[in-house]
């Protein structure tokens, strides 16, 4: 308990009064980090569930992991593909060129958000929330590899503040917070973040990896946009070797973190499900009657799914539980309308090919309409026992 | 036929510590209290001094707005002390008992003989009016009102808490006459779980008969009014204790107004977990001393752990506790990385933890948050728990922004804080919901009156 006593011993530097009172919200921070609070109820009820706030963003950062370690393999894979130099990478050569490629993006994204939420959690007395731990986790995953930092770190110091903060923080925002980094670059900095040329790492890292010139690699959605055929299989599309954001190409990846977050119980199946229902009936709908000569349209609904974001967004976006509605059955609603929406941006809007981030952004403006909806049945159903 | 209403929401938490079915002999308390805080929304003024002596069921303090309810002496002795705290608040009025007991006779009555009001005043006279709440508020009952029903659970499902078929056993009679007298006052039902067998329950005659299936807080007396007929806004509704209802049936049956109740006296840290017969307002250190797992690091808890306040040895047992329980208080653990260990022993709903695996094993469960206060984050954890035709957590909203007209339309007349101590329990975000919803209901109070 050498650790315990020694925090103990500082304690009283970040008190009311101590000298490194400027850090208090840092101390308590690291200290429930490495002890579970053995603050004891006041008032209310006497014993409380072990699970808190920290336990569940842990899981989904858990849960996010595979889709973080296979990005970084993806990255290197595709820089190696374009160099034509595939057979001669190792899986490590190209697992590391990706790692090095990632990590200053989660380290620029974590250092930068974390600081604005200890400086806030300072300045307005309350303890550090965890829920950048999560946003932080997503961010380098939505975005390119090749995104620059400095347009990260203003995103993310944008979004923290104007999309988080201003509201009152975790539990209070609605919009998510890292969709909102990301429409950020897509709308400030757009050429960072769409075209065909920033999808792949054109040069070499620490020696690993190939420089490449005027590299061209159009993601699947981008392709389609400008109506030729991406050349890739369903398959790879599937399994993750396309070009893409960081995190979002591989199902198999997502679909682990899935699991972890169904079986826990902390993302809604409800919502999760309607989304892909959302999206396969709405990809049905298009190729039944899209536009003709629209490749997006055409792209059955199983493709749809592989590609872009959708996977990503519906399994760790959609069912962000502060955005997300908050009844049971606006979560059906809320879900299958992102779904839709994903599918009919990505057909009918060539300037945008990606539709899942503006459709859960779109949604979660509507969320606290749907829940209104919802409760407001109850609230009618309670003035009507008063006037029987 | 009884009607059986299932309620599929509702958690039972496996807690270590349950009470054996027998009966323990106390010790002899060496005074007894009434503490006005227990009677939620009272104005107390005493009408005793120290050194004055009383018998039991003469007024120690009465409410200021309404004289006719008098709070009495559970038992017989001097009054030794008055005590009060900040703003001269009255804490707490001490009596030493006799020896032996006086009680002041009211006189046996046949409840079939008289009216509703006659046995509102009689009931006002004998101190016992004062076990009646009112919903909406959640308050002690005004007895210039008619209120539209009165409700009795007879089962307790809160954790660890006493059978309350066990406690009717001697009192059968008693507890009928008590039913009997209530459906004088009021159309009264009493709520049964579907598991009781006592034909004193399962054939009780006056009232209305529900039996109820399903997970705590099934046994919540407000849970049952919302699941028969809910409050609506300008109802109201009287709620009591089925061992107040006991006390009501010996005022008429004897004559006196006898506090005496068999409590459950559980927990973890309790060495032999039974029940105890008691008088209301004892000294809680005679009911436990002697049979305390250690001194240090536990907390007693006046009632049950989920509504129960902390208490000391030197308190009394609350008016409407029908337990004392003791856990372990847990300021002296310290669990490394919380957040990512697997942590075993601990008990969650989450199944973040494994506690979901282990089937009916029982949990030791201390005082601890576990975590920080936060914002509310989770969605859809507090309605697992709730199964009232209410939105707890838009409730919980509408209160906290204190804004009336959603408080009232999502159903803050229906509920009281005790029905919130389960999705407390929950909570991941550690709120206080019980403290918000009070400070919502008094708000509400104050505003309408």
């Amino acid at each position: 308990m050498s650790l315990r006593n020694y925090l103990d011993k500082i304690k009283p530097n970040f008190e009311e009064g101590g000298k490194l009172h400027a850090f208090r919200s840092l101390y308590e921070g690291f200290e429930s980090f490495l002890y579970v609070p053995n603050t004891t109820s006041r008032n209310g009820v006497n014993i409380h569930d072990s699970f808190d706030s920290k336990r569940m963003m842990i899981m989904v950062v858990i849960a996010l992991c595979p889709a973080l370690l296979f990005g970084m393999y993806n990255v290197g894979y595709q820089n190696y593909a374009m160099a034509g130099l595939l057979d001669q990478a190792t899986f490590w050569n190209k697992f590391w060129f990706g790692f090095l490629a990632v990590l200053p993006r989660l380290i620029v994204s974590y250092v930068v958000g974390l600081a604005i939420e200890f400086t806030v959690a300072q300045w307005k007395h309350e303890e550090i929330q965890e829920g950048y731990l999560v946003s932080g986790f997503i961010i380098p995953l939505i975005v390119p590899a090749t995104c620059p930092l400095w347009i990260l770190a203003i995103a993310v110091a944008f979004s923290v503040i104007f999309a988080k903060e201003i509201f009152g923080g975790t539990g209070m925002n609605f919009l998510n917070v890292a969709l909102i980094t990301r429409a950020f670059i897509f709308f400030a900095y757009p050429t960072v973040i769409s075209g065909d040329t920033v999808w792949v790492v054109n040069h070499t890292i620490c020696g690993l990896g190939a420089n490449l010139d005027a590299v061209t690699a159009a993601t699947p959605l981008g392709a389609a946009a400008t109506g030729v055929c991406s050349g890739f299989s369903v398959m790879d599309e599937f399994l993750g070797f396309i070009p893409g954001s960081v995190g979002e190409t591989s199902v198999i990846a997502i679909a682990l973190g899935a699991l972890l977050l169904l079986y826990t119980g902390i993302a809604s199946w409800k919502t999760m499900f309607s989304v892909f229902a959302g999206g396969i009936i709405m990809a049905l709908v298009f190729n039944t009657w899209g536009p003709e000569g629209n490749m997006a349209a055409a792209m059955p609904w199983y493709e749809h799914l592989c590609v872009g974001g959708f996977c990503f967004g519906a399994v760790f976006m959609a069912t962000d539980p502060v955005t997300s509605a908050r009844t049971e059955c606006g979560k059906w609603i809320y879900g299958f309308l992102i779904g839709a929406m994903a599918i009919i941006i990505r057909v009918m809007n060539p300037g945008y090919p990606e539709g899942m981030m503006l459709a859960i952004l779109l949604m979660n403006c509507f969320a606290p309409l749907i829940d209104y909806c919802v409760v407001q049945r109850n609230v009618n159903r309670r003035a009507k026992r008063i006037a029987k | 036929m009884t009607e059986i209403i299932r309620l599929r929401k509702g958690l039972d938490i496996k807690l270590l510590g349950t009470p054996a079915k027998e009966l323990t002999q106390a010790g002899q308390a060496q005074a007894y209290g009434l503490c006005p805080d227990d009677f939620t929304g009272v104005t107390p003024k005493p009408v005793v001094k120290e050194q004055q002596t009383v018998k039991a069921g003469e007024a120690l303090f009465i409410d200021k707005n309404h004289p006719e309810v008098k709070f009495v002496s559970p038992v017989s002795g001097e009054v030794v002390a008055v005590n009060r705290g900040a703003r001269r608040k009255v804490l707490s009025i001490v009596v030493k008992p006799d020896a032996e007991q006086k009680y002041v006779e009211f006189g046996t009555k046949s409840v079939q003989s008289l009216s509703g009001e006659e046995i509102k005043s009689a009931l006002l006279e004998a101190g016992l009016f004062a076990f009646f709440r009112q919903r909406p508020y959640d308050v002690i009952a005004n007895p210039s009102d008619a209120p539209r029903g009165i409700f009795v659970s007879a089962f307790d499902s809160k954790p660890l808490a006493p059978d309350f078929e066990f406690v009717l056993q001697g009192n059968e009679l008693d507890f009928q006459t008590g039913l009997s007298a209530l459906a004088k006052i009021a159309p009264t039902t009493l709520g049964i779980s579907a598991t009781q067998t006592s034909e004193t329950l399962t054939k009780a005659k006056n009232v209305d008969l529900y039996a109820f299936k399903g997970a705590h807080p099934a046994g919540n007396v407000g849970v049952q009014i919302n699941n028969i007929k809910p409050v609506n806004k300008g109802e109201t509704v009287w709620t009591i204790d089925p061992e107040a209802v006991i006390f009501i049936g010996r005022l008429f049956n004897k004559g006196i107004t006898d506090m005496t109740r068999v409590i459950a006296v559980a927990g973890e840290e309790i060495a032999k977990p039974a029940y105890q017969k008691v008088i209301l307002g004892a000294q809680i250190g005679s009911i436990v001393d002697g049979n305390l797992n250690r001194s240090e690091h536990i907390r007693i808890i006046n009632g049950n752990v989920l509504t129960g306040v902390k208490a000391s040895k030197e308190d009394f047992l609350g008016a409407f506790s029908n337990m004392i329980s003791v856990i372990p208080e847990g300021d002296d653990v310290n669990e490394f990385m919380g957040w990512i260990a697997p942590r075993f022993g601990q008990y969650s709903v989450s199944r973040t933890f494994f506690s979901w695996l282990t089937g009916s094993k029982k949990y030791s469960i201390d005082a601890r948050i576990k975590g920080g206060e936060r914002h509310m984050i989770m969605s859809n954890e507090y309605d697992k728990v709730f199964p009232m035709d209410i939105f707890p957590e838009y409730l919980i909203k509408a209160i906290i922004t204190g804004n009336i007209d959603k408080m009232e339309a999502y159903g803050i007349y229906e509920v009281a804080p005790e029905d919130f101590a389960l999705c407390e329990f929950v909570d991941s975000s550690k709120l206080e919901l019980q403290r918000i919803v009070r400070e919502g209901l008094n708000n509400l109070r104050a505003e309408m009156a």
